[in-house]
C-alpha cells in the first residue's frame, strides 16, 4: 500500500509460474466428487443397453427395497419438472430436432442412455440397486453410420420421417464473394487439374481426465449445482429456462474443473437428472460418472464425411473448392450440434485466395452417442480436407508441398483480406512462418534423405507432411452469431474491485478449467493497472460472483474476456483519475498515470492507485460530484473474429514391411500475435498437438452394428501415452502479425496445435510411401490400415478372409471392426 | 473388516467393507480427496499412491490389502501445504508440468518412485516408466520435461 513500490518489467509477455499450480500439486484441489454435504445422498444411472429401443417396463421394486436405497424414479415419474435438453443452434429454419428428455419414458435412441434413476445413501449402495432395476425392452432396427443414415431406410427417430436434419449451404457466387465453383470445375476438367476425394473424419472421443460430476444442493434460498462443466453461465440459463426455476434462484458453480476440450461444453441429461431429483427430495444429491459411462455418454466429436473436388490450372493455382460434408449428430442434436461441421464452412478455404467455393453441410440422426464440439470443433476437418487436397495437389503438379502452398496463399502484403467464405483476415503472414519453420525443421536436408532413402528403396521410409493452417477464433462477435441463428450471444464480462487493503479483485465471465487464466489475467491486470502479479486475484467460475459471462471454449477466454478485463481496468483509471486529482490538488489535465501511479506533470507528488482503493473504503475525503467507487465493470463485444495461422512440419517413419509408423520430429511454428506469457502458450500448443495427432494416428470411436460403443473404456479407446510421443519443437515469429482488433493485440491458441497437426502428420505418412501409389490412408493410420495401403497394388492382396484369425460366429469379444473399411 | 494403517504419517483405522478399493477408502473415508478417481480399468493412473515407498495405482488395490502397511499420498509428499515442497512438485510448477491439474497427482507420485528407482533416467526413460499415467492437457512434453528437472536436481 505504499506510494513507492518498484514496479517490474512487464509483466506481458513474462513466462510466469502459475499461481493455481500450489494447489493442484500438493491436492488441496475442488473437483466437484470432492464435495460432500450434509445428508447428500449418491445417484446412479439405469443406462440402456439397447442403441434403439421401446421401453415396455420398468420395474423398479427390488432396487427400492434395497438396503439404504432412498428412491428410484424413472421418466414416468417426473413431468415437466424434468426440464428438457436443449439445441441452442438450429442451423437452418427447417432443421428436424428430435424432443430430447434427459429420461425419456418411451422410447431410447442410443446404447448408454438413461432409464432410471437410483438414489441411495451411498455411491456403491445407488450402484449395486441399479443392477436390480429390471427394465423390459421393445428392440427396433437402428441406423449407425453416416451413409446408412442418408438412405432413410431405418430411422433413428421414425417420428421425423427422416435421418435427414438439416442441410446448410454458403456459394460464394450467391453470396458474392467469390466465382462459381461448378463453372471452376467444368474448366479445370478441359485443361487444368481436378482433385476429387472423399475423406473420412472418424468419430473421436473428448476423453477429459476428470469424470464429469454433478453436486445439487436444493437447500437455502438459491439452489445451487456445482458441475464439471466448461459453461456454468449457459447451464444456469438452460436451468432456467427448461426446468421452471426462475433465473435469480439458481447459482452454478463449477469449481475445479479437470479438462475439457468442448467436452464439457454441454448441458447433460445427467445434471438435469440430478437437478430433479434433488428438488423432488429436498436433499443434496451427488452423481459422478464412471469412466465407462463417460465414454458411452459424455458427446463424442468430429464424424464426417467430406466430399471434395478442388479444380485448378496446370499449375496448380487453385481456381475452384467444391465441399460437401455429411455430419453425423448421433441420437439427439446436442447443445451446438450442427453448427459444429458449420464452423468449419468458413475455414476449407483456409489461408489461400480460391476465387470459387461452394460449402454444404447435411447433418444425420444416427442412433449412437451424440456429437457437439470437440477442440478446434469443425475447423479441424475443414483444415485437414484442404491441406490433405494442397499434397495431392502438389503430387499432382510434381512439385514440394510448400512450394503449391506459396502459389495460393495470401501474401502479407495483402492483408487485410477479405476471403471467399466471407471473412475478413486482419492480418498474417504466411511466409515468415513459413520460413522460420522450415529453418528449425531442417527441411531441405530432410528431404535430401528422404531422396536418399528412396533411392536405396530402405525397408523404413521417411516422409515429411506439411500443415500451414488458419483458423477463426475468438468465439465471437454476437451479431455474427445473431446472423447464423445461433442461440447466444459471444460478448465477454469482465469487472475489477479494489480492496480497502489495495489488493485487486478481477472477476472474469470466462470459466477456466486448465488454462492458467489466474496467471495468465494477473498479468494483464498487473501491467495496465500497475499493480505487483501477486496483489491480482482472479475469480471466475461462480455465476453468484461473476453474475455475467458466456464461459470458456472456441479459444475465446483471453481475445475476448482478457479485452473486456482491459476495458474495465481502464474504467477503473479513470474514475481514480477525478479522486487523485482530488486529492493531490491538480488538474486531471496534469496527471499522468503509470506503474500504478498518478504523478503531477513537472512535480515529485504522487499517489497510488491503492491509496485512492483505500480512500474510497474510508471515503473521508472526496469530491462531491463523485460516487464513492473506483470499481468498474465492462462488457467486451468483438468487432471480428481473430486468425492465428502457423507452419507445421511433421517427419515420419513408416516400416514398409509392418505399416508401423514412428514420428521422428515435429516442429511448428504459429502466429498468435502478442503473447501474455510463453509457458502457459507452449503448453496449449503441446496438447493441442498430441490430441491432433492422436485422430491421425490412434484414436476413434467405434460402434458395432447393433450400436454398441465398442471402444467404451480406456482399453479399447487409444489415449496416447508419454511413451508413444515425442519432444516438439514450439516456434513463434519473432514479428508476429498482431490482431488488429484488440488492444491487447492477442489471438487465440488453445486449438491452434489440433486444427494444424493432424493433417500434418497424415501427409507425411502419406508422404512416405506415396512412390508406393499411395495417395490416401484412412485416420486413424493404423499399421494394418497403413500395410494395406502400401500392398492395395502391388499383388501382395489383404489376406483372404479364410486365412484371418477366425472366431465363432456370434462369439463375445470379437473385434468387430476386423475386415470393415471406410464409411462406417 | 478392521483394518490399522498408517496414511501420510498418520496411524488410522476403520472398519471397511472387504470389496472396498484403496482409493475409496483414502477419498471417502479419509477425506484424502487429493487422490483422485479417472477411470475404472486401472489405465489412467490419476489414484496412484505410495504403498510401503512403492507406487500403485489405489484402484488396484483392495483397502484391506493395505491394512499393517503405510500408504503416502500426494497430501504427505511435502512436509507443509504451503511451505517446502518436494523437488518433484517443485519442477511440475517449473516445468509448467500441468494445465487441469487432475491427472497431476498421479504423475507426481509416479514420478518420484520412477526417480527413486533411476535417479538419472533418459527421456526414453522418463517416456517409458510414466506410460501407466495418462493426461490429456499437455501432451507430456512439460511432464517429461518436469521429471528430467527433478532428477537434474532442478539445474536440467
Amino acid at each position: 500500500m505504499t506510494a513507492t513500490q518498484e514496479r517490474p518489467a512487464a509483466e506481458i509477455g513474462k513466462d510466469r509460474r502459475r499461481k493455481e499450480d500450489q494447489r493442484l500439486i500438493t491436492g488441496r484441489t475442488r473437483w466437484t466428487d470432492n464435495i460432500t454435504l450434509p445428508g447428500m445422498l449418491h445417484l446412479a444411472m439405469v443406462r440402456s443397453p439397447f442403441a434403439h429401443a421401446a421401453i415396455t417396463s420398468i420395474d423398479v421394486e427390488a432396487a427400492k427395497a434395497a438396503t439404504n436405497v432412498v428412491a428410484v424414479l424413472t421418466g414416468r415419474d417426473f413431468g415437466d419438472e424434468l426440464g428438457a435438453c436443449i439445441n441452442a443452434w438450429p442451423i437452418t429454419p427447417d432443421q428436424k430436432t428430435p424432443p430430447h428428455s434427459p429420461m425419456p419414458a418411451d422410447r431410447v435412441a442410443f446404447a448408454g442412455e438413461i432409464v432410471a434413476v437410483v438414489v441411495a445413501r451411498s455411491a456403491a449402495e445407488a450402484r449395486d440397486a441399479a443392477e436390480l432395476v429390471d427394465v423390459e425392452y421393445d428392440e427396433q432396427p437402428a441406423v449407425l453410420g453416416i451413409k446408412n443414415a442418408l438412405e432413410d431406410s431405418v430411422l433413428a427417430h421414425p417420428d421425423l420421417g427422416t435421418n435427414k436434419s438439416a442441410l446448410w449451404v454458403f456459394d460464394s457466387s450467391e453470396a458474392g464473394t467469390g466465382g462459381d465453383v461448378e463453372a471452376a470445375i467444368q474448366q479445370a476438367r478441359t485443361d487444368g487439374i481436378v482433385i476429387e476425394r472423399e475423406y473420412r473424419q472418424q468419430r473421436l472421443i473428448p476423453a477429459f481426465m476428470e469424470p464429469r460430476s454433478v453436486v445439487v444442493d436444493p437447500t437455502g434460498e438459491q439452489l445451487t449445482m456445482w458441475s464439471a462443466t466448461q459453461i456454468p453461465h449457459i447451464l444456469r440459463f438452460a436451468l432456467a429456462a427448461t426446468t421452471g426455476v426462475p433465473e435469480s434462484k439458481i447459482r452454478v458453480i463449477a469449481p475445479d474443473v479437470g479438462g475439457g476440450f468442448g467436452g464439457k461444453l454441454q448441458t447433460t441429461p445427467e445434471e438435469w437428472i440430478a437437478w430433479a431429483v434433488a428438488r423432488r427430495l429436498s436433499k443434496p444429491v451427488k452423481y459422478t460418472e464412471t469412466r465407462s459411462e463417460s465414454l458411452v455418454s459424455a458427446h463424442h466429436g468430429r464424424d464426417q464425411v467430406q466430399t471434395l473436388s478442388l479444380a485448378a490450372d496446370k499449375d496448380g493455382k487453385v481456381t475452384g473448392l467444391k465441399v460437401h460434408l455429411d455430419a453425423d449428430l448421433g441420437a439427439y442434436v446436442s447443445l451446438v450440434g450442427g453448427g459444429i461441421p458449420v464452423l468449419g464452412a468458413f475455414m476449407f478455404n483456409a489461408i489461400y485466395k480460391f476465387p470459387s467455393y461452394r460449402f454444404e453441410c447435411q447433418t444425420v440422426l444416427t442412433n449412437s452417442t451424440w456429437t457437439d464440439a470437440y477442440r478446434g470443433a469443425g475447423r479441424p476437418e475443414a483444415t485437414y480436407a484442404v491441406e490433405r487436397l494442397m499434397d495431392e495437389l502438389a503430387a499432382e503438379v510434381g512439385v514440394d508441398p510448400l512450394v503449391i502452398r506459396e502459389r495460393n496463399w495470401i501474401t502479407h502484403e495483402e492483408f487485410p483480406f477479405t476471403t471467399v467464405a466471407g471473412l475478413e483476415y486482419d492480418s498474417g503472414n504466411y511466409e515468415a512462418a513459413t520460413a522460420r519453420a522450415k529453418e528449425v525443421f531442417g527441411y531441405d536436408a530432410l528431404r535430401a534423405e528422404q531422396g536418399e532413402r528412396r533411392a536405396r528403396g530402405d525397408r523404413v521410409q521417411l516422409g515429411i507432411g506439411v500443415s500451414t493452417f488458419t483458423e477463426m477464433c475468438g468465439l465471437a462477435p454476437s451479431r455474427v452469431l445473431g446472423s447464423l441463428d445461433y442461440g447466444a450471444g459471444g460478448w465477454e464480462h469482465a469487472s475489477v474491485r479494489l480492496l480497502a487493503t489495495g489488493k485487486v479483485e478481477v472477476v472474469t465471465g470466462t470459466s477456466a478449467h486448465g488454462q492458467g487464466h489466474e496467471t495468465a489475467f494477473s498479468q494483464i491486470v498487473a501491467d495496465r493497472l500497475g499493480v505487483p502479479f501477486e496483489d491480482v486475484e482472479v475469480l471466475h467460475g461462480d455465476t453468484q460472483v461473476a453474475h455475467r459471462g458466456l464461459d470458456t471454449y472456441g479459444s475465446r477466454s483471453l481475445v475476448v474476456g482478457g479485452e473486456a478485463l482491459v476495458q474495465a481496468v481502464d474504467k477503473v483509471i479513470d474514475k481514480a483519475r477525478h479522486l487523485a486529482s482530488h486529492l493531490l490538488e491538480a488538474s486531471q489535465d496534469d496527471l499522468d498515470y503509470g506503474g500504478g501511479r498518478f504523478t503531477v506533470r513537472g512535480t515529485d507528488q504522487g499517489i497510488a492507485i491503492q491509496e485512492l482503493a483505500t480512500a474510497t473504503f474510508t471515503g473521508h475525503n472526496y469530491p462531491e460530484d463523485m460516487e464513492l467507487s473506483i470499481d468498474a465493470e465492462a462488457t467486451y463485444d468483438p468487432v471480428n473474429f481473430n486468425y492465428p495461422h502457423g507452419t507445421h512440419l511433421c517427419a515420419m517413419e513408416v516400416d514398409t514391411e509392418t505399416g508401423a509408423v514412428t514420428m521422428r520430429k515435429y516442429t511448428c511454428c504459429d502466429d498468435i500475435g502478442n503473447i501474455i506469457n510463453p509457458l502457459i502458450v507452449a503448453g496449449q500448443v503441446h496438447g493441442g498437438l498430441v490430441q491432433g495427432i492422436a485422430q491421425a494416428l490412434w484414436e476413434e470411436a467405434v460402434h458395432d452394428d447393433a450400436g454398441t460403443l465398442v471402444t467404451g473404456s480406456f482399453v479399447d479407446y487409444l489415449l496416447p501415452t508419454s511413451a508413444d510421443t515425442i519432444s516438439f519443437d514450439v516456434l513463434h515469429t519473432e514479428e508476429p502479425s498482431v490482431c488488429t482488433t484488440n488492444t491487447l493485440g492477442t489471438k487465440g491458441v488453445g486449438e491452434a496445435g489440433t486444427i494444424a497437426s493432424t493433417p500434418a502428420v497424415v501427409n507425411a505418412v502419406v508422404d512416405a510411401v506415396r512412390h508406393l501409389g499411395v495417395d490416401d490412408i484412412q485416420m486413424p493410420c493404423t499399421p494394418e490400415r497403413v500395410w494395406r495401403a502400401i500392398h492395395a497394388h502391388d499383388g501382395d492382396a489383404p489376406t483372404p478372409e479364410s486365412a484371418m484369425p477366425h472366431f465363432e460366429e456370434d462369439a463375445p469379444n470379437q473385434d468387430p471392426t476386423a475386415g470393415q473399411g471406410a464409411g462406417q | 473388516m478392521k483394518i490399522e494403517l498408517t496414511v501420510d504419517g498418520a496411524a488410522v483405522s476403520d472398519d471397511v467393507e472387504p470389496r472396498m478399493l484403496l482409493v475409496q477408502y483414502l477419498r471417502e473415508k479419509l477425506g484424502k480427496t487429493g487422490t483422485v478417481i479417472g477411470c475404472d480399468t486401472s489405465n489412467c493412473g490419476a489414484c496412484t499412491v505410495h504403498l510401503d515407498g512403492t507406487s500403485v495405482k489405489s484402484c488396484n488395490v483392495l483397502a484391506v490389502q493395505a491394512g499393517g502397511r503405510t500408504v503416502t499420498t500426494i497430501e504427505g509428499l511435502a512436509d507443509t501445504v504451503e511451505g517446502d515442497l518436494h523437488p518433484v512438485q517443485e519442477s511440475f510448477r517449473e516445468c509448467h508440468g500441468l494445465q487441469c491439474g487432475f491427472c497431476t497427482p498421479g504423475m507426481i507420485m509416479q514420478a518420484v518412485d520412477l526417480l527413486k528407482e533411476n535417479p538419472n533416467p533418459s527421456e526414453e526413460e522418463v517416456r517409458l516408466g510414466m506410460e501407466g499415467n495418462l493426461c490429456r492437457c499437455t501432451g507430456y512434453h512439460n511432464i517429461v520435461k518436469s521429471v528430467l528437472h527433478a532428477a537434474g536436481g532442478g539445474a536440467a
